[in-house]
């Protein structure tokens, strides 16, 4: 045991008896996880007991489970100890000062993604200048969504500032103890957001420029809570198509999603975290667990995603369908290349009746990639006429990388409907040369070829995020083939 | 246009071409029979540049240029076109996307401006006309549930778009009805008009009514075993490919 953290947990945990709140601009918690680092979490956000609490017995339950074995991943155990668990933001002075000072492999790639100049100082954590004002442009954001009484601000302040309506949702999608690594993002969570939308009002933007110049704070163990009350409907876009500069390895967010009857939430991801080099070292674990419940009549929860970056994934957006009516979706494009490896799915839970899910998968494996599908669809007692649509297409880029589909169904009611289909193809020898043959270029033409794989998640996206998801996975494909 | 000298190609350790010479003038359309299985396809794929094909001696020289150092899409802009004998599908992928992307690429490579969205409309709505083909093709999926009909004037439509200098059109005629028949004769014959050249692969007579080549070769054995005129693929038509093979094989 670390006895320095264990005194800075505690003096901490002393001060924030007594009222004090530390000026801990410049710390950094040295590496090591204890109760006094959790304690030392929340005191630095000044959190109210009930979270203190929470976090705690998260913490409890934590020691006391293993990391999960299941998933079709391998990777070197993880130090829990050998982590550290605060660290404030990096000073101006510490970071590059100019695009001069980063890595032009990684300002090659935003070029090629159209990336406009300022947001790639930010994105490459460029200390930036007083030209680009990020606050107002997020101000100006703030204003309009407050007019119609959406709250979006970050969750420790949601914390302090909407307690009641924060703990009436907080875990209760994913409780503190539902995973091992939900468990130990419900003790050491630090950043991450909150987002209310009150009965019938219709989010008046797609939450996503502002969340880009927000993800800036993306931290390690981030949690989102997202709420849409009676009536209402929100389009939320979670990450960047750009590589983003992150020094910590392990990634184990939580997001939960609330939709209440009527309410419908959108829920896109394209992650695209560093992969690690051609050999996987230095590559990010993205272990994360996602799940909305429609908790009333017709609520509907959809969930995109993109993930072409890290080392490993390992994550399963999930819906529990307990509202009559309730629909839940998942679109999704998984890529691995090099040496990643990719283990997601998603769980359809069927409760109420009448409740409907599709499930879209493509899996895109080149290089020594690994991916694998791994979904349930399990069908309640209760749950009269539920139907499920599930479609898994893996895609094969030279003979080195897998494929792997597990699919997995419970059916507890005779009346449920379950159809399930499966394709793998090898990225055809004859389809490169076809579009060869009429002008494309190799890379062009797997990027063409891969995109059309694609389509049926894309077209799920948002416009935008639609052209960059493209342009993201021709990028991630180069030099895959030939 | 076209010189192939000597060309010898394995497949999986297999010869299948052994020392073929032929020789393509500008504005000259050529017909190539032989039986199944005969090596046709294999030619027209090693001109187009597919992989899978090892050359083992001989050469291929197009407008001057050695083209087996070419690559395949290089090839394409220098103004090869290959008809399939069998269009493959791509799903997701627009018919009008992969167009646009080809023919701009063959644009640039010649340092002529890209065409706009506009403009390319403009060409698309004039040549499908030629190929009577419904516009509704072109926002489906690359051949994707295409009878097979449709696939082959689909390959027509493509050709008609990229104006080449050289086509190869693999057994475009098989499948055909009488009225796309008629069509794919159109697009052979105005390509000619423009002093293009054509190599038409085929086992029927039925479309050199309508194409009348310039010469006609029987391949067999990998090589040209017999050159003529259009009376040539008369004869085969009736007496069948035995005389040719018997001969070829007296010859070797
Ligand atoms: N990829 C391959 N692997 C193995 N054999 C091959 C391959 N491609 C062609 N061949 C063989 O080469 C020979 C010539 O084939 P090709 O397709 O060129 O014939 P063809 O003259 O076009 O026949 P058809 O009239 O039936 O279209 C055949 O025996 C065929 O089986
Ligand atoms: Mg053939």
């Amino acid at each position: 045991m670390n006895t320095s953290v264990k005194e800075l947990g505690d003096l901490v945990g002393r001060e924030y008896k007594e009222g004090f709140v530390t000026d801990i601009e410049s710390d950094t918690l040295p590496p090591g996880l204890d109760e006094s680092v959790v304690r030392f979490l929340s005191a630095n956000k000044s959190e109210p007991q009930f979270v203190l609490d929470w976090r705690l017995d998260a913490f409890r339950r934590w020691q006391e489970m293993d990391q999960p074995d299941w998933a079709h991943v391998h990777y070197a155990p993880i130090d829990y100890q050998g982590i550290s668990y605060y660290s404030a933001p990096k000073r101006d002075e510490d970071r590059p000062q100019s695009l001069d000072e980063v890595d032009p492999k990684l300002l090659e790639t935003y070029d090629k993604l159209g990336i406009p100049l300022e947001e790639q100082k930010a994105l490459a954590g460029v200390a930036v200048d007083a030209v680009f004002d990020s606050v107002s442009v997020a101000t100006t954001f703030k204003d309009k969504l407050a007019k119609v009484g959406v709250i979006f601000c970050p969750l420790s302040e949601a914390l302090i500032n909407h307690p009641d309506l924060v703990r009436k949702y907080l875990g209760s999608v994913v409780p503190a103890t539902d995973n091992f690594y939900a468990a130990l993002n419900s003790a050491v969570f630090t950043e991450g957001s909150f987002v209310y939308i009150p009965k019938g009002v219709r989010c008046p933007m797609e939450l996503s420029t502002y969340f880009r110049i927000n993800a800036l704070n993306t931290g390690q163990f981030e949690r989102t809570l997202i709420v849409a009350d009676e009536g209402s409907y929100v389009s939320y876009l979670e990450g960047c198509t750009a590589p983003m500069r992150d020094e910590n390895q392990l990634h184990a967010a939580v997001v939960e999603l609330v939709a209440l009857k009527d309410a419908e939430i959108k829920y896109s991801t394209v992650q695209n975290w560093y992969p690690g080099d051609e050999e996987g070292r230095g590559g990010i674990y993205n272990f994360v667990t996602k799940r909305g419940a429609c908790r009333g009549e017709n609520a509907k929860i959809s969930w995109t995603q993109v993930e072409t970056g890290s080392a490993i994934t390992w994550k399963y957006p999930s819906v529990l369908l307990e509202g009559n009516g309730s629909v839940g979706e998942f679109y999704s494009v998984a890529l691995t290349n090099n040496c990643q490896q990719a283990d997601t799915g998603t769980k359809m839970i069927h409760i109420g009746e009448d409740t409907s899910s599709t499930i879209i998968s493509k899996g895109i494996s080149a290089g020594r990639g690994q991916n694998a599908y791994r979904g349930l669809v399990k069908v309640l007692k209760g749950a009269k006429n539920a139907r499920n649509y599930s479609q898994c297409d893996s895609l094969l880029m030279g003979d080195r990388c897998g494929a792997h589909t597990f699919p997995y169904v419970e059916v507890k009611n005779p009346t449920a409907k379950i159809e399930h289909e499966a394709s793998t193809s090898k990225i055809g020898e004859d389809q490169l040369f076809y579009c060869r043959q009429r002008g494309l270029a190799e890379e062009d033409a797997v990027s063409m070829i891969v995109n059309g794989f694609c389509k049926e998640v894309f077209r799920e996206l948002p416009m935008e995020f639609a052209v960059e998801a493209q342009k993201l996975l021709g990028i991630s494909l180069e030099g895959a083939v030939g | 246009m076209l010189k192939i000298s000597d060309l010898r190609v394995a497949v999986d350790g297999k010869t299948i071409l052994n020392g073929l010479s032929l020789e393509i003038g500008t504005g000259e359309v050529h017909a190539i029979m032989g039986p199944n299985g005969s090596g046709k396809s294999t030619l027209a794929n090693v001109i187009a540049g597919r992989d899978g094909y090892e050359v083992l001696g001989g050469t291929v020289e197009f407008k001057g240029k050695d083209l087996l150092d070419l690559d395949p899409e290089v090839r394409a802009h220098e103004g090869v076109f290959l008809a399939f004998q069998y269009p493959v599908e791509i799903p997701g992928v627009a018919n009008i996307a992969l167009l646009k992307e080809g023919l701009n690429a063959a644009r640039r490579y010649r340092g002529e401006p890209e065409l706009d969205a506009l403009d390319f409309l403009k060409l698309v709505r004039e040549k499908i006309k030629l190929v009577e083909m419904k516009e509704e093709f072109l926002y489906r999926s690359v051949n994707e549930g295409f009878s097979g009909g449709e696939k082959k004037r689909n390959e027509i439509f493509q050709m008609a778009m990229l104006e080449p200098s050289l086509s190869l059109l693999d057994e475009t005629d098989s499948g055909l009805d009488i009225d796309a028949l008629k069509i794919v004769a159109g697009g052979g014959n105005s390509l000619r008009a423009q002093d293009r050249s054509v190599i038409l692969v085929t086992h029927y007579q039925r479309l050199l009514d309508y194409i009348v080549p310039d010469y006609v070769h029987v391949l067999a054995e990998g090589r040209i075993v017999q050159s003529g005129d259009k009376d040539l693929a008369l004869k085969l038509e009736a007496e069948g490919y035995g005389w040719i093979e018997e001969s070829a094989g007296a010859a070797a």
